[in-house]
């Protein structure tokens, strides 16, 4: 009996083998034709395959999301007049939900999928990951916003954003240069890149301006929420600025504190302040008068912008944020840089990433953000737009 | 004057400290467990009062009573389906891991239905700040309120244990659960009781957590559940007037050192105290030395 069931077993297996293996068979029988139709796509060299990551799910995902949608509309846009050469553009998008381990991932399926150059990725941690994987590949990456120094460390790497450093400097300018103060107050987060860095530059600047920095207060990721000893102390200096290099999240408490303990400072913040007027529930009066340093207002009286953003309205919805800005930003960027030299669908990746590296350093955008060139290290030079928010809105000052 | 300000607001934290760790307190004390969700369930009351004040237009006092209604039965039901049936488990490690799951499920919960955007929470405070000394010194309606609040509950919770028959239950069962059982009460029921009271002073503690210091996201409960159960630990577990001293302690230690010391430095400073009032101290500050006889 027991002989019986296992020969009946073995039956069925080898009955089973049989299909698994012509199933098999199929597959690869299919795969060289794939395969085929890929490479005669190539050889015509129809479009130019252009991958964007970023973080489109997770707790990052607003940023993930506006840089996607305004990559989209600006591919869009281009593919409309022309494309860049002739040929026209695809833009492919991965998903790293704000991951450096997921972001390599995405690079390595995007790569697989043809891609020719990176737009991203859009945080700094995974762009800090990704930029060395493109740099053993030798493939072009301009990321619309890792603002972390490390992103473009390689020289295949630029940037569209600020650097953490450079709002840092400007902020301190601006503020020495248009007599907003003559005692500083800075509160920061120092277990952030983002915010300590602004801070160290913010402070090793301000020794050349017409201000003092009375009191430098800091707060950590486990400690954020409770702000009135630092305030208190600000308030306790006579500080008549207090400048935020932190996210709008801190600083919507901060005003918050600041207005139970009647103190009334001018409120000077960096991009991550960009945002503040959306937190659910926040009473934006508490905002009315806080400075910030950005490079893109979506209500700014300019034609270019208005008509980004209405896209953006009528195709997301919603009002887009400095990151789309800087996306868009980017793609016109890639678009001039190989207008310049002649880029080629059918070139190599390295030989395309030779081209624009030179390239990006000669070419000079117009756009959202303002008047961008770029220096070989891969660094932006562009003015930042100083805004105030008043009666519920971001104005230009 | 500035320092009584710094000190006024640090009691003020610890103030909510204290009223979370209460929670704490009374659990372990009385079921011998960790209950790691506390810090979570107060994230849950914070929403519900969010909810119910921006949504459906509730009053604050309804929202908060709203809030201490769903708490208890969300705390009770914790309690039923997750701990119960391990009590006996054999590993007092099975229901503290159990714990932590109960923790997580609740914030991926509440990242699920609410988002990751930090929301700004409204006080319930409505009360004018008093001034002193020419606006040099200021406090806060919230701060009067939670340190008000905190000295209630506290006596309420004290003449409770003190003088009622299911208080007088609450000491028995912590003090010999076996023997507890035997004189006739019902463990089980007391056990589900404990839960319900601090789940309730949770929703309490939500609301005075996020109406001085008003951001509100599914991580809300998390750091000051922690720092609750130090103080839980500092003031002497078990004791319901250690939780009060060990809270407010550590929230005056917390805001003196980031004023004076180092304002990043803070947590470092009051973990150290922490650790150097148990190196000398090991049961907390009123914790009862018991020995464990062989």
């Amino acid at each position: 009996m027991k002989k019986k069931l296992l020969s009946a077993l073995l039956c069925v297996a080898m009955v089973a083998s049989l299909v698994v293996g012509c199933g098999g068979k199929e597959e690869t029988a299919e795969a060289p034709a794939a395969a085929e139709e890929s490479a005669s796509e190539e050889a015509t060299g129809a479009t130019f395959k252009i991958g964007g990551i970023g973080p489109s799910t997770g707790g990052a995902a607003i940023y993930g999301q506006a840089v996607k949608n305004a990559a989209e509309i600006a591919v869009a846009e281009i593919n409309e007049a022309g494309g860049i050469n002739g040929y026209p553009v695809e833009f492919i998008w991965g998903d790293d939900e704000h991951d450096a381990e997921k972001s390599v991932n995405a690079y390595n399926s995007l790569k697989d999928q043809g891609m020719q150059m990176l737009l991203g990725t859009v945080t700094s941690t995974p762009c800090i990951a990704v930029a060395d994987e493109a740099a053993a590949d030798n493939m072009f990456l301009l990321t619309p916003s890792g603002s972390a120094v490390d992103c473009v460390a390689n020289d295949n790497a630029f940037r569209v954003c600020f650097s953490d450093p450079n709002q840092g400097a400007a902020s301190a300018q601006y503020i020495g240069e248009n007599g907003l103060a003559t005692k500083v107050a800075v509160i920061y987060d120092s277990s952030d890149v983002y915010s300590s860095g602004i801070y160290e530059t913010f402070a090793a600047e301000a020794t050349n301006q017409p201000f003092e920095i009375v009191a430098a207060e800091a707060f950590t990721a486990d400690n954020k929420t409770d702000f009135s000893v630092q305030v208190q102390k600000a308030k306790d200096a006579g500080a008549d600025l207090v400048f935020l290099p932190i996210y709008y999240q801190e600083v919507a408490l901060i005003l918050n504190e600041a207005s139970k303990q009647a103190y009334a400072p001018v409120f000077f913040g960096c991009d991550g302040v960009d945002g503040l007027l959306s937190v659910e529930g926040f009473d934006t009066a508490l905002a009315e008068g806080v400075m910030l340093l950005t490079p893109f207002v979506a209500d700014e009286d300019n034609e270019a912008t208005q008509n980004f953003v209405a896209k953006y309205e009528e195709q997301f919805g919603g009002v887009p944020n400095q990151f789309a800005a800087d996306a868009y930003d980017g793609m016109y960027a890639i678009k001039a840089a190989a207008e310049k030299v002649g880029l080629t669908p059918d070139m190599s990746i390295s030989d395309m990433c030779e081209a624009m590296k030179v390239a990006m350093t000669e070419i000079s955008i117009d756009g959202l953000t303002g008047d961008i060139t770029w220096s070989a290290d891969g660094e932006p030079t562009k003015d930042p737009k100083a805004m105030v928010i008043k009666d519920g809105a971001y104005t230009a000052m | 004057m500035s320092f009584l300000g710094y000190l006024i607001n640090g009691v003020s934290l610890g103030s909510v400290y204290a009223i979370i760790a209460l929670g704490y307190t009374m659990v372990y004390g009385i079921a011998k467990m960790l209950n790691f969700a506390h810090g979570d369930v107060i994230m849950v009351g914070a929403f519900v009062i969010y909810t119910a004040m921006s949504s459906a237009g509730l009053s604050p006092i309804l929202s908060v009573i709203l809030a201490m209604v769903l708490c208890t039965i969300l705390g009770m039901t914790i309690e039923k389906i997750a701990y119960r049936p391990l009590r006996n488990a054999g590993s007092p490690l099975a229901v503290l891991i159990t714990a932590i799951g109960v923790s997580y499920l609740l914030q991926n919960l509440g990242l699920l239905i609410f988002g990751a955007d930090t929301k700004s929470f409204k006080s319930i405070v409505n009360m004018e700040a008093l001034q002193f000394a020419e606006g040099q010194l200021t406090i806060s309606g919230e701060t009067i309120v939670t340190i008000i609040a905190c000295v209630i509950i506290m006596f309420a919770l004290t003449s409770f244990v003190k003088y009622t028959k299911a208080g007088r239950a609450m000491v028995a069962v912590s003090e010999d659960r076996g023997a507890a059982q035997l004189m006739g009460i019902n463990v089980n029921g007391t056990i589900a009781l404990t839960f319900a009271i601090g789940s309730a002073l949770a929703a309490i503690a939500g609301a005075l957590l996020c109406s001085a210091y008003p951001s509100l996201s599914p991580y809300v409960g998390s750091m000051p559940g922690i720092k609750a159960f130090v103080a839980a630990v500092f003031g002497g577990i078990g004791s319901i007037p250690g939780a009060m001293i060990g809270g407010i302690l550590l929230g005056v230690i917390e805001n003196l050192s980031k004023a004076y010391i180092s304002s990043q430095l803070s947590d470092a400073i009051v973990f150290g105290v922490l650790i150097v009032v148990l190196l000398v101290k090991p049961t907390g500050i009123l914790g009862k030395n018991i020995q464990e006889k062989v």
